[in-house]
């Protein structure tokens, strides 16, 4: 099937518009809010940034009544290990995300939108200013749009290095000026959000979906894919496949095509072990469930991982996965902001059980204390950066165990451990 | 000498301030902006940014303190960071980290004495399928290798950051 995200040549508004950009968001002021959010919830459309929230319920959330400002956050801080996505598509497609923006902000009755892009995209962030001004030149942003009477602006926020700012009440806290730590919930975003008003933060490629749905309608997204997994997602495989990449592929599409007939399969000479589906914070899958699973969100839910951002990464026989959970506890433990005793403690502590493996101090007994850690962390705190160190190394654990045992026997371990 | 921010600095200032409905949610923005200028913030720098956006000193501290994008000390004209984690890893950035102490003599964290690089090991930079990745300044080189390493080392020590 076309694309519906990824396209090419269309990254200059001239292009954009020519392709029939931005006739979605007029279509849309022409319709009352309601209607629009209706036309989302229709399409079945689920965040993309990793929770699988409704889209459309979402912005439902935004009361109707309270007078005052309402905003629009658009979540750019693309920083869970394995991820690429929002990179590839704000690069190619930076009009979309401009106009699924417009369209939300409408919807929502806000008039004021921010992108909140990670730090170290500072390219990135370039292209979009550039885009921004493109449109406002154009009238698609600014004031009275296409001289419907609504307002919106749209500004870049950049971040400057912290994980726990793509979690959405740090990244919040973190647009306001402040250190980036979670809010405790309630009350949620869409009553107390930015600057105390009500807030929609929505996922790059969530937004970049909108225009597409309101031109064609939720009814023809929502036949994309299978069952409760609607339309098109972004995959960014990483790891020793032929043709590393970001692919777009209908939700339910099985992993095995993404691998094979996307990615051209394993690189020569490297055999596949295991698969981590959504991002470095999703459980591991062995190869053999690899090879069975679809993606989609109720199929690897159903496999015991989570869909999170598409981010997979491909992990073969050459390395050894007590290094590689070494690596995502190292990174845990320095992004955990600090705030919940649970996540702050427990990283720590998992990073110097998995350094006393690495090391040749462990015994068998730390496998299951590790064990135990991690699961002492689980859903005991106040965001789910906790439980994003936790699950990996559960599941790590689990399937691996194998592993952690001859580390722990002294063994000399068969991975890569450069 | 006391730290002050230039006219054009303040009127760049504002306008940043101006995008928010409240001024001192431009803190991390402007320290961005500062860091520019010199490539690192002073300690100066965040009194007289305190004062600027009519916050606490301790707010500016902590907020530059938290962010790891944030220098605290000069660093060197080109500051290399090398992504280490799991995709960068698996695709041997820990060999690439090698090598750079090796070739500059220094290790993470450290400047060479002409100032010309600081080594960091950064976790990821969200380039995962162009492993291993490192940034150089606000630039991005990816897929690396050895060779593309020296000959990028080379073009630095002559002054010239590849486009």
């Amino acid at each position: 099937m076309e694309n519906i995200l990824l396209k090419d040549n269309v990254a200059e508004i001239e292009a954009y518009f020519a392709a029939g950009g931005y006739k979605p968001l007029k279509k849309a002021l022409g319709l009352k809010p309601a209607e629009v959010i209706d036309e989302v919830k229709k399409s079945n459309l689920r965040g993309r940034g990793g929770a699988g929230f409704p889209c459309g319920l979402k912005w439902s959330f935004i009361p109707r009544d309270l007078e005052g400002p309402r905003y629009l956050v658009c979540n750019a801080d693309e920083g869970e290990p394995g991820t690429f996505k929002d990179r590839e598509l704000m690069l190619r497609n930076p009009h979309a995300l401009l106009e699924g923006m417009a369209i939300a902000g409408y919807a929502i009755g806000a008039g004021h939108g921010y992108i909140y892009i990670r730090g170290e995209f500072a390219a990135e962030t370039g292209v979009l200013d550039k885009a921004i001004a493109a449109a406002r030149a154009k009238g698609f942003i600014g004031k009275n749009i296409l001289g419907s009477g609504f307002n919106f602006e749209i500004f870049t926020h950049r971040g400057a290095g912290a994980y726990i700012c793509g979690e959405e009440t740090a990244l919040l806290e973190s647009l306001e000026g402040f250190t980036g730590q979670p809010r405790l919930k309630p009350p949620f975003p869409a009553i107390k959000g930015l600057f105390g008003s009500p807030t929609v933060i929505n996922n790059v490629e969530t937004l970049a979906a909108v225009p597409s749905i309101i031109e064609k309608g939720g009814d023809w997204y929502a036949a994309i894919g299978s069952g409760k997994s609607a339309g098109t997602k972004l995959f960014c495989v990483s790891g020793p496949v032929s043709r590393p990449g970001v692919y777009e592929l209908p939700l339910g599409a099985p992993l095995r095509d993404l691998l094979e007939k996307n990615c051209g399969g394993m690189k020569p000479g490297r055999k596949l072990k295991a698969v981590i589906p959504g991002g470095s914070s999703t459980p591991v899958l062995t190869a053999e469930e690899a090879k069975a699973v679809k993606l989609d969100y109720e199929s690897l839910a159903a496999a015991g991982s989570m869909l999170g951002s598409g981010a997979v990464i491909v992990i073969d026989e050459s390395q050894c996965m007590v290094k590689l959970l070494q690596v995502l506890a190292r990174f845990y433990h320095h992004e955990s902001c600090g705030q919940c005793t649970p996540c702050r403690e427990g990283c720590g502590w998992i990073e110097k059980l998995l350094n006393r493996f690495e090391e040749g101090r462990a015994s068998r007994g730390d496998i299951d204390t590790l064990y135990s850690v991690a699961d002492g962390m689980l859903g005991r705190t106040i965001c789910p950066l906790a439980d994003a160190m936790a699950m990996p190394v559960m599941s790590f654990v689990k399937k691996f165990r194998g592993e952690f045992e001859a580390h722990a026997d002294g063994k000399i371990c068969k991975g890569v451990r450069s | 000498m006391p730290f002050k921010f230039t006219e054009e600095f303040r009127a760049r200032a504002e306008k940043i301030c101006a995008r928010y409905p409240r001024r001192d949610a431009a803190l991390i923005p402007l320290l961005l902006e500062m860091q520019k200028e010199k490539g690192y913030i002073a300690e100066e720098g965040l009194d007289a940014l305190a004062l600027f956006l009519q916050i606490p000193y301790s707010r500016v501290k902590g907020v530059a303190t938290f962010y790891t994008m944030f220098n605290h000390e000069p660093v060197g004209k080109y500051h290399l960071q090398v992504c280490r984690n799991i995709s960068c890893h698996m695709a041997g950035s820990e060999s690439l980290l090698g090598r750079l102490r090796g070739r500059l003599g220094i290790a993470e964290g450290e400047t060479t004495r002409d100032g010309l690089f600081t080594l960091s090991a950064v976790e990821c930079l969200g380039a995962c399928g162009a492993a291993p990745v490192m940034q150089v300044n606000e630039k991005y080189f990816e897929n690396l290798d050895e060779a593309k390493l020296d000959a990028l080392l080379e073009e630095l020590k002559h002054g010239r950051l590849p486009h």
